[in-house]
């Protein structure tokens, strides 16, 4: 399961972050495993979603939301 | 009495933070008005720097380095964030490293500072905003902060206000503090960590792992350099996993950390009324609702608060440049200042208004958080276009000035989406076609209201801000197909709590945006205007000398003192200088496009900026020097007809044809130039050049065949 699988006010924990060119990144912002997650609302039309991690809001696209594998 | 230099004075500081830390805030409060924008040499990244008057008069130099998570670079602003901090040859290479830190934040911020730190530079850490945080229900403790950190903490609120004077005092009294505990230790054999180590002399075990990660990137050194860290890579493989590894560490380490110094109680009503707001600000129908209602009031703003401010710049440089020309003697240099530089000058001058008022808008929209909503509506709209969600900001400044908003493309990361959004952004309608838009369609469109609201002058003018919008779609489409690039899109960024904006903050940007222009665009904008005074003033000898004999034969009994003389003087001139030469033998290749020679001079002359136009056109029907009002521009465009037809000129076919070519033509050379600083090739603006001269000639040879058959 991954973060884009998620529904609004649902959170769960990041159990892996895949290989992609934007994993620092995604590190970098506080994206670790073992880290909670929650999926705060999406975009009027679907696409990027914002969620609530290590206590701040941050955007993502669905695309870059796959790559962050997750637990509930 | 002399003062003893101490080893450790400090005389550079550097502002290093996250985005949305309250660093520009605290940059502004240490250095108040003692502070100026530049370039750091060779790249286009804004240096700000400025001077800190300590307590004990001491003056320190301060840099505000652009905002940044980690001091490992995505984009050219945090590249340079490295570049200055690894860099100890490097000219602005701090002695003292102030780290602002979101105290509601705590943990994403406090990862920077555990790089800077190891880096073993002196830091000390402005922990911002703890107002915010106690609203949020964190609190802090401070000196276990201290502690546990190994640097100095000082608290300030997000204004910034009481704190100030004890950070200040820790500047001043700043003593390097010997502090061997790291953070981090990369995991790289002790081999490797010595001979990179030996190899630039650095002390720290830090840099060996800075050095592997960012062999290619990281500033001041040489290729040969490079290469060894290459070979390193290859025969180690140490380094693979290495960046991963040591965010990992940090955060782990950082966790640690909080888990002492921070405690946490229930969310106040600040932070869930920013909560509620954004239920309006990303809902379906009302947040672009908002969106839609916050560009109109800043178009209307744009348009209608800058108007007295332009019209008095306007006035005071045509009437500096009248009493230059009656207060000294004739002559060609005279001439040469009150025709060439001094209308320059203006015509720099002009936009400052608009400007200043698009960047202050910029500045709330972006101070308050919304900006990153806008960002969150807007980037799958644009995604099928080649663009992100970030090239709406570039786009809407666009509407004001293409220079600036060429400028603000820097924090795309993704190159392709940056390209893209440099190479359409000036076909969005700039406050320069504004003057050409409305003499044109107030000569062709009837000044009528239709259904007692909807004027149809107004529509026109409308319509084509639309034009150019869909411009703007079509063009980045093609370039979406045109472009190959093999680096991946991606949206990932804070979205910031709503905050009332800093107006210092929005003060100090709208001073130094303005500056940047002038110094910028006004280089670019007064040589050409020079050129074209020359062109336009000059022509071959014998017709010249003959202007004032065949003027005064076609008005018999005036002289050089009548204004009807000197209009028709000058206007004869123009018709005999090298513009017009120009203008006749380009007459061929424009005239499918319905234009005569004379338009011709008007688009030669206004190739530097499409606003030259109007007062070309006010000289070529010489309306005379002091008659700048577009009423009389347009009583002389509708009634000039052509001398072999009889017919008249400005027909709607042509008014069209040429609203449309202005719409389309890159009649902007300090655009040009701008972009070609921003993408640092010649490429990039040669192709914006030729593209849009096509497209703004097809279009414009359409419309007129097409609005001629009816």
């Amino acid at each position: 399961m991954n973060l884009a699988n998620l529904k609004k006010g649902e959170s769960a924990i990041i159990s892996k972050i895949e290989e992609t060119p934007i994993i620092h990144k995604l590190m970098d912002m506080g994206c670790l495993p073992g880290e909670k997650v929650t999926l705060k609302y999406r975009a009027p039309l679907g696409d990027p979603i914002c969620i609530q991690i290590a206590g701040y809001e941050l955007i993502l696209r669905t695309e870059e939301a796959r790559s962050i594998q997750i637990q509930k | 009495m002399q003062e003893v230099t101490i080893e450790h004075n400090v005389s550079t500081i550097a502002i290093v933070g996250n985005p949305n830390s309250g660093k520009s805030t605290l940059f502004n409060r240490l250095t108040g008005l003692r502070q100026k924008t530049g370039n750091y040499p060779g790249i286009t990244v804004d240096k700000k720097t400025g001077i800190i008057k300590l307590h004990n008069g001491k003056k320190v130099r301060v840099i505000d380095l652009p905002g940044t998570y980690s001091v490992y670079p995505r984009s050219k602003d945090e590249k340079i964030v490295l570049d200055i901090l690894a860099d100890d040859n490097s000219e602005f290479f701090p002695d003292l490293v102030i780290v602002t830190v979101d105290a509601s934040n705590l943990k994403r911020n406090l990862l920077l500072l555990t790089q800077v730190k190891d880096m073993g530079l002196n830091a000390i850490c402005a922990l911002n905003m703890v107002d915010i945080a106690e609203k949020k229900g964190i609190k802090i403790d401070v000196v276990e902060l201290e502690k546990e950190l190994g640097v100095p903490v000082y608290p300030l609120n997000s204004e910034i206000g009481k704190g100030i004077n004890p950070l200040l005092e820790g500047i001043s009294k700043y003593q390097p503090v010997n502090n061997s505990a790291y953070s981090f230790i990369p995991a790289i054999s002790e081999e490797t960590i010595g001979s990179i180590l030996s190899r630039f002399k650095k002390r720290n075990g830090y840099f060996a792992a800075l050095y592997l990660n960012q062999t290619e990137t990281i500033g001041g050194l040489s290729e040969e350099d490079r290469q060894f860290l290459r070979d390193i890579k290859v025969s180690s493989n140490s380094h693979r996993g290495l960046q991963n590894a040591e965010v990992l560490d940090r955060y782990r380490y950082i966790d640690r950390v909080i888990e002492k110094v921070e405690t946490r109680h229930g969310e106040s009503r600040r932070i869930r009324f920013s909560a509620k707001l954004d239920l309006v600000f990303t809902h379906r129908i009302f947040g672009y609702a908002t969106f839609l209602g916050i560009l109109f009031i800043i178009f209307q703003a744009i348009f209608s608060w800058a108007e007295a401010p332009m019209d008095w710049i306007d006035r005071g440089f045509a009437f500096f440049s009248g009493w230059i020309k009656l207060t000294f003697p004739e002559g060609h240099f005279v001439d040469m200042i009150a025709e060439g530089i001094i209308p320059g000058l203006g015509g720099i001058a002009i936009f400052i208004p608009q400007i200043a008022l698009l960047f202050a808008f910029i500045g709330v929209l972006e101070e308050s958080g919304y900006m990153a909503r806008v960002v969150f509506l807007m980037d799958k709209l644009m995604k099928p276009f080649g663009l992100s969600g970030k090239s709406v900001v570039p786009l809407i400044s666009g509407v004001a000035c293409a220079i600036p908003a060429v400028m603000a493309t820097r924090n795309i990361e993704n190159w392709k989406e940056r390209i893209i959004t440099i190479m359409v952004t000036p076909l969005m309608t700039c406050s320069a076609r504004l003057p050409i838009y409305i003499i044109l369609i107030s000569l062709v469109v009837p000044n009528t209201t239709l259904f007692g609201v909807l004027n149809l002058q107004g529509l026109a003018l409308l319509g084509f801000y639309l034009l150019g919008f869909i411009g703007v779609l079509a063009v980045s489409i093609i370039f979406k197909m045109l472009i190959h690039s093999t680096s991946k899109s991606f949206l990932v960024m804070e979205m910031p709590i709503f905050k009332m904006p800093r107006w210092r903050n929005i003060f100090m940007m709208m001073i130094n945006k303005s500056k940047t222009f002038v110094y910028e665009a006004g280089k670019i904008i007064m040589a050409v205007s020079l050129i074209l005074w020359v062109l336009a003033s000059f022509g071959p000898k014998n017709d010249m000398m003959q202007a004032d004999e065949v003027v005064s034969a076609q008005l018999p009994g005036k002289t050089i003192d009548d204004k009807e003389y000197r209009s028709a003087l000058s206007a004869y001139k123009l018709e005999h200088s090298y513009a017009a030469i120009l203008g006749k033998t380009i007459e061929p290749v424009i005239k499918p496009l319905g234009f005569d020679w004379k338009i011709g001079i008007a688009l030669i002359t206004s190739f530097a900026a499409r606003e030259v136009f109007v007062s070309t056109i006010a000289t070529i029907y010489s309306v005379g020097e002091d008659a700048g009002n577009s009423l009389t521009i347009k009583e002389k465009m509708a009634a000039e007809v052509n001398p072999d037809t009889g017919e008249k000129i400005y027909t709607p076919a042509v008014a069209f044809s040429l609203l449309v070519f202005y719409a389309f033509s890159m009649q902007c050379m300090s655009t040009l130039a701008v972009v070609y600083r921003e993408t640092k090739s010649i490429k990039w603006p040669l192709i914006q050049l030729g593209y849009m001269s096509v497209l703004a000639y097809v279009a414009s040879f359409l419309t007129y065949t097409i609005v001629s058959a009816f």
